[in-house]
Parts: structure tokens; sequence; C-alpha cells
């Protein structure tokens, strides 16, 4: 399938980039742009693919975060299984929020604004319980060592956020070449012309925010060991919701590519507004504010989905 | 009986949209269900597939009651609808969207698309199958409605006007679609506006008026029975329309 | 047990604050229930007002109250030419587009006030600021007590307005009927706007109240949002009466929980109410039936 083919093609081109750059600057930089990425391509399992608009996406990163970081400082957990451990937090609370928020039959709007509501109440919770740090937020202890998830160069850090993104392309491809995918695409476009093809809507949209909060849990936590600190604000605020769907809007809206590159399209103008404006607070966001709605008003299929239906043929999404 | 009807009711606020209705589908045939606009049909097809729950009554398919079973499990079981405002996947092509249907019973996603590509050779749509769905015309919107639920592999068909909106060329070419079909085993039940489809295509006619199952039986009895025209034409026309056809 | 007098208190302040969130919250409904759009931007507009009214005092000495006849029309033009020029123009028809758009608006006002004027909280302090009145069961602020009678002024005015003038009746006719109200001769467009302005210059009406009693810096938008949204779906999207009952409800729902579970838990409350009305009764309590469900 030449879709794989892609992935592994673009896999193995970013593979040696830390051995082939040796500024500092660039790797953080590219880090940044695959973890963003990574967020993308969480949201994007749900919000491109599944059509479903999540805007509180913080809900299952934070909760990745804090389970990781709380597991590995109160109970020395290894920090490798916290990984896996925070995906399935996230996972579970995926399935928490998604089986509430579709058993009622929410949509649209509503979904958007109960995610929303989810995040924050969550927020306000860390905010004010004990084992989370509340307000004061978590450090974790600097103990430099790969198997303990904190790498002494930046390669380690790089190949782990390149391992992530290539877990969220197999998501992605899965989705595009799976029954389940299929499904998934056809309760986007008409829920209701689904269910009449037996496509039960419920359980799909279920299994789609499940994995997509599992996999952004993912992403919390290697928000936690690169920073080694987190506090609500990082881990359950809305920035952490915008991000996440701004970069896969930007690329496209479910395309396998897409987050990948409206997040590096995204950190290119952020170094170039950061040239342009310097280092003022907020200022990157008015920026993103910006992008945002020229998108939509101009080119609401983002980057990659200009030219979707042909890269569909090149790729040959068909057997 | 492949479907069963008794007594299926079913009001909104105070409107009561389908009265006691009661009747049967004989494994293997075509019926047609007709009536004015208003009269309940589509209301109907959607109590019997599972997207309205009824007030009251029982609905048995195969034997089984799928009385206020959900939609998807309805489909399931063999029980498939079209819609009458046609709702393509418009993102996805001609292909994937028959190859959603084709998934209730195959799970490979190469079999699926490639049963697709049969289905829609039969329906006559193969020549657009990598076009999105959201760029075809009504007629071919239609017939990919038509091939999406085909492609479930369904023992009986509801189709809701399958016909509206085609020229008579078009008429053809899917009454003989329709006709290969229920030549395959399928049980067909049509919501149908188009008289010389109902009259040529169906073997019994059921009709519809302001809810309630007004007369039933052979077309050419329907055609003529004096409560069915009243029920389309109004009172007195009944009269006119057989002192007519007596000068005639 | 608590006694009364420092429960009493407490409802008398969240009744005070609810009128006020009634006031933000019905510039919301009325923009749900003609234009079907749930707008993000509202918190941020509302963010927005407050710094003018704050900047009006302190660089021009003008007192919030008096500041009316300046910050409300500013509002509403700004509004007509948020929705005339740009929400209208992005939406190509989908729900999704103009949620992502009012969260870009937000994005945009929210952190160029961030970078304006600095995270730094704002309050002023006017001459009546810590005046009080003696209710016999309550001592009430000045400022608070004002803010409630006008906030019910402001929302009987907007009712006259929607009800009693022909604007209104276009607003309206608009709300239920989009084609007819075209096929009538309305200006689609025009009316949108003009809803939208109103909508938005109830907030400045409401920042001209509340800013004597309150403060304003640039995150107070966002937990504004949360609540405006929480008073309209437990309203009825598109009641005035339910925006009305709805800001009274959650003002005391704020002020009792932040009595019983304190500053930090407060406003769960408020979330868990809104959550809960998302899931079970969508409709609220006055509305009719909307979109986003089956």
């Amino acid at each position: 399938m030449r879709s794989a083919l892609a992935i592994a093609l673009v896999l193995a081109a970013l593979l040696p980039l830390p051995w082939l750059v040796h500024s500092d600057f660039w790797i953080n930089l590219a880090i940044m742009a695959l973890y963003y990425g990574f967020l993308g391509q969480a949201w994007n399992l749900l919000g491109g693919y599944g059509g479903q608009f999540s805007f509180g996406h913080a809900a299952f990163f934070g909760t990745g975060a804090y389970t990781s970081a709380v597991l590995q400082v109160s109970l020395g957990v290894d920090p490798w299984l916290c990984l896996a451990l925070a995906g399935a937090a996230g996972g579970l609370t995926g399935a928490l929020i998604g089986a509430l928020s579709f058993r009622y039959g929410l949509r649209g709007s509503y979904f958007a604004l109960v995610t929303l509501a989810f995040a924050e109440v969550f927020r306000i919770l860390a905010n004010s319980v004990a084992f989370t740090g509340a307000g004061v937020g978590l450090l974790i202890p600097l103990k430099e060592s790969a198997a303990n998830f904190q790498f002494p160069s930046k390669a380690g850090f790089y190949l782990v956020i390149l391992a992530l993104n290539g877990l969220g392309l197999l998501s992605a491809w899965w989705i595009e070449n799976s029954r389940f995918g299929a499904r998934l695409l056809a309760v986007r476009e008409n829920e209701e012309a689904a269910q009449a093809l037996g496509v039960d809507a419920f359980r799909t949209k279920l299994a789609a925010i499940t994995l997509s909060g599992a996999l952004t849990a993912l992403g919390g936590t290697f928000y936690a060991q690169y920073f080694l600190y987190i506090d609500p604000a990082i881990a359950y605020g809305p920035g952490v919701s915008v991000e996440a769907l701004l970069v896969p809007i930007i690329g496209g809206l479910g395309t396998l590519f897409g987050p990948l590159l409206g997040s590096a399209a995204l950190q290119l103008v952020n170094q170039l507004a950061g040239i342009v404006m310097g280092d003022a607070p907020g200022l990157n966001l008015v920026l993103y504010g910006a992008i945002l709605v020229l998108m939509i008003m101009f080119m609401p299929n983002g980057l990659f989905g200009l030219a979707r239906l042909s890269s569909r043929r090149l790729i040959g999404r068909t057997a | 009986m492949m479907l069963a009807l008794e007594g299926v009711s079913r009001s909104f606020g105070g409107l009561l949209a389908v009265a006691e209705v009661g009747f049967t589908l004989a494994q293997g045939s075509i019926t047609a269900l007709v009536g004015p606009n208003g009269a309940g049909k589509t209301t109907l097809f959607n109590l019997i597939t599972g997207f309205l729950v009824p007030d009251g009554g029982r609905i048995l398919f195969e034997g089984r009651d799928i009385t206020g079973m959900p939609p998807e499990r309805i489909a399931a079981l063999g029980l498939v609808r079209t819609f009458q405002i046609v709702q393509p996947f418009a993102r996805l092509s001609v292909r994937e969207n028959i190859a959603v249907g084709a998934h209730l019973r195959l799970a490979s996603r190469r079999a699926a698309l490639a049963f697709a590509a049969e289905i829609a050779e039969r329906v006559g749509i193969a020549h657009q199958l990598d076009q999105p769905a959201g760029t075809l015309t009504v007629a071919a919107r239609k017939r990919l409605e038509l091939a999406r639920a085909l492609a479930t592999g369904p023992r009986l068909l509801l189709l809701d006007e399958v016909m509206a909106g085609l020229n008579p060329r078009e008429l053809d070419e899917i009454a003989a679609v329709i006709r290969g079909i229920r030549a395959g085993g399928v049980t067909l039940l049509l919501i149908e506006h188009v008289m010389r489809a109902v009259m040529s295509l169906s073997e019994r006619v059921l009709v519809l008026n302001d809810g309630a199952l007004i007369a039933e039986g052979p077309p050419a009895e329907i055609a003529a029975d004096p409560r069915v025209i009243t029920a389309y034409l109004g009172a007195g026309a009944a009269e006119r329309m057989l002192k007519e056809r007596a000068r005639a | 047990m608590i006694e009364l007098d420092i429960l009493l208190p407490a409802i008398l302040n969240g009744i005070m604050t609810g009128a006020v969130y009634a006031l933000v919250a019905l510039g919301l409904t009325l923009i749900y229930g003609v234009l079907h759009i749930i707008n993000f931007a509202h918190g941020s507009l509302l963010m927005l007002a407050l710094y003018g009214v704050y900047f009006l005092y302190t660089l021009l000495g003008i007192d919030p109250y008096l500041a009316f006849p300046l910050v409300v029309p500013a509002m509403f033009a700004l509004g007509y030419g948020l929705q005339r020029y740009v929400i209208g123009r992005t939406s190509h028809g989908k729900e999704e587009n103009i949620l992502l758009v009012t969260l870009g608006l937000s994005l945009i006002i929210e952190n160029l006030a961030l970078y304006l004027w600095s995270a730094d909280t704002r309050t002023i302090s006017t001459p009546y600021g810590f005046a009080t009145v003696d209710l016999g069961v309550a001592v009430i602020a000045v400022p608070r007590l004002v803010a409630f009678l006008g906030a019910l002024l402001v929302t009987a005015l907007l009712w006259l307005v929607i009800h009693r003038t022909d604007l209104g009746k276009a607003i309206r006719a608009l709300a239920k009927e989009r084609q007819g109200a075209q096929l009538v001769g309305i200006n689609v467009e025009h009316v949108f706007a003009m809803s939208f302005g109103i909508g938005v210059a109830s907030l400045g009406a409401a920042a001209c109240l509340l800013l004597p009693s309150y403060y304003a810096n640039p995150g107070i938008g966002r937990s504004f949002v949360l609540i405006a949204f929480t008073i309209v779906v437990l309203g009825g999207m598109g009641s005035f009466l339910g925006a009305l009952l709805g800001g009274l409800i959650i003002g005391v729902t704020e002020s009792l929980g932040g009595l019983f579970l304190g500053e930090s838990l407060g406003q769960l409350g408020i979330f868990l109410i809104f959550i809960a009305i998302l899931l079970f009764r969508p409709t609220g309590l006055f509305g009719a039936p909307s979109m986003g469900r089956p």
C-alpha cells in the first residue's frame, strides 16, 4: 500500500536528524514540531476522521501528564511503565467522557462545549487536590538516564517523540484502511445514513475518542518528562486544547500527514513571528487565532486538504 | 412472513401520524406503499427501521420482534432502507460509500472495496466509482443510495421514492435493477409516487392516507378503488371518474 | 450548621452577581437564538468592554455608570462589524467553522489584551466603591446593588427592543424562519449583524455595571464564557426569561459553592451543572428543542 510506504519513508527520513544536525536549537525545534504534530494526530483521529470536534483535549493530556508524574514521584513507579499507564488513563478518560456525551447524543457545538467543561472540571480539581501538588504543580526530580525516561542529550527525546509520531501515523493509516475507519468516516459524514447501513455509531465514536484520549495522554507524559514540571494550567488549561486542534486544521483535517505539516508550518510561523515581533507574551497566540480565522475563511480544508483528492489518487487509497 | 406489522401507531404531539397500521409482506414479494403527501409513508418506514419508536403495536421481521430496536441492529438483521432525501457520504468516493454497506458482512477492507465495485456495476454507476459522492447528480445519488443498501446483503429492502426525479430512460433502468434485486431473492417494499413504476413493478399495493391503511390489493384493483381515488383527488372525484369511465 | 446570617448575605450576593451574569448571558442567548451561533468570543468581548470602561475612567475620568453612551454603541459597532464582515463570511454554512472562527477571535482578543495591557489585574476605586446599604437582613455593597438594578433595567430594555420594535420583529422572524423572512424582504445579513451587535452591546452595558465591584484582566473572558454558556443552556437556548432565571440560579450556586467549598472548588458546581444539563436536559428550563441533538 502506497501510503504505508510514504509513512515508512517519512519516518526513515526524519530518523537521522539528531546526528545530522548538531545545533540544540534546531533539534529542539524539531522535537517541538513533532510533539505538536503528535498531539494534532491524536486530536485528528476524533476530530478529523471522526468529525467530532473536541475543545477539551486537555482533559486527556493532563490526565496522562499527571498520572505519569504522580506515579513516578509519589510511588516510584518506573517511568516507562508510567507511560503505558498514562496511556491507559487517557483512554479510560476518553471512554468516560465519550460514553456520557455520545450516549446522550451530543454533537457539534454541544459536544465541543461539554468537552471544554470537562477539561475545566479537571483543572479545578487538579488545582484543589493535594496529591497533584495543587496550584503549585509538580516537579519531576532530575535524574538523567534513558531507563529513567530522562535523556542527557536531546537525541533520546527526539527518538521517543518520533516513535510516538510513528504510532500516530500508524493509527491514522489504520483508520484509512480498515473497516473501523470506514465506519468512522461514514458516521462523520452522515450518522443516520451510517446507522441505516448497520453501523453502531455510538460504539464507533466511543472507540475513536478512547484511542484519541490514550494517544493524547502519551503526549502529556512526554511533555512531563521533557520539561519536568506540570501544573493545572499547563496540564488542563485551554492552551493544549487549542494547540491540539489548530495543528490538524492548518495541515488538513482527516489526512495522514496533515497534523505534521500543520505543526511544521506553525513552528515556522512562530519562529518568523519571534524574529519580527520579538518575544512578547501572548503574541504568538494572537497569531494562532488569526491563522485559525484566516484558515477557516479561505482554506477550510487545510494545507494538505487542498491536495487531498489528487493525493488520494497518488497514494492509492483504494485497493 | 418476511414482515408483519400489528397495530402500529405513532403520534407527534397531538398529531396521529400513523394510526393502527397492520399488514404483512410475503417473502420474495414486491409491494408498493402509496398515498398522498403527508400520509405517513416515510414515518412508517422510520418506525419499521428503528429510526422512530412506535407508541403502540408490534413489528416482526422474519418472526422476530424488532419493535424499538436501534436502526443499526435492524439493518444487521437484514432489513435495510434508503432515504427519500438522499444522504450520501459526500466526501467519500462512490466506491467508499458502497463499501460502508459491504462492511456489514465483510471485515476485510480489500474485499469490501471489491464487492463495492461489483455492486456499482449492477446498479449502473461503475464509471463513477472514484468520484466523490457529493459531486454526483441526483439520479446518480439515488443509485448510490440503492447500491449502498444493496451492498449490505439485505433480505428485505425498503426503498423510499427511489424513482423520484428520474427521466423515463432512467426509470426503466432502475426498474430493471429492482427486478434484478428481486430475482436475487430480496423482498421489496417501495414508497413511490411514480404510478407507472407502481403499476408495472409491484404485485401488491398498500394505500396509506392520514396515517391509516385504507386499501390493499393488486395494482389494477387499487387504481379503480373509490376510496383511493377519494384520498388522492378529494370527495366527489371518485364518482366523477367512475361516471366518465362508464361513459367511455 | 451554617447560620442564617452567613447564608442569607451569600444568597443575596449571589442574586446580585447573578443578575449581571444574566445580562451577559442574555447577549449570548440572543445571538444563539437568532443566528444559531455559539459565540466563543463572548467572554473575551466582555473583557474588552471591561478594559474600555477601565481606561475611560483612568484616562478620561469618566465614571463607569456614565460611560454607557460611549461603551454600548462602541460594542454594538464592534459586534455588527464582526458578524457582518468576519463571522458571516466564514461559515460556508458549517457549524464547526463558526465554532472555530469564534474560538480564533477569542484567542486574538485575549492575547492582544495580554500583550497590550499585561496580565496585571486592573481595578478602579470610585468614590462610592466602598459604600454599603443596610437591607436589614444583610449589608450590600452599593456597586453591587446598582449592578443588580442596572442589569434588570437593561434586560427590560432589551426585551422591549425585541418585542416592541420593528427591528425586534424582524429579528424574531429571522430566528424562526430564515427563508420566509428573506421572502418578505428582510435583509438577512443586516439583521443578523444587528442581532450580533445588540448581543455584544449588552456586554458593554454589563461591563459598565460590573467594573466598580469587579476587575479586569485578560483571562477573565474564559471564565465568563463557560458561565454564560451554562446559564444559556440552563435557561434554554433563546429564552430571555430562561437566561434571567438561569443567571440568578448560577449566581447563587457560585456564591454558595464558594461558601461551602472554598475559593478554588467554588466554580466546580457551575461546570457540573453545565455538564448535567447538556447531558440530561439540553433544552434547559424554558428552551425549544435545539440543535446538536438527534
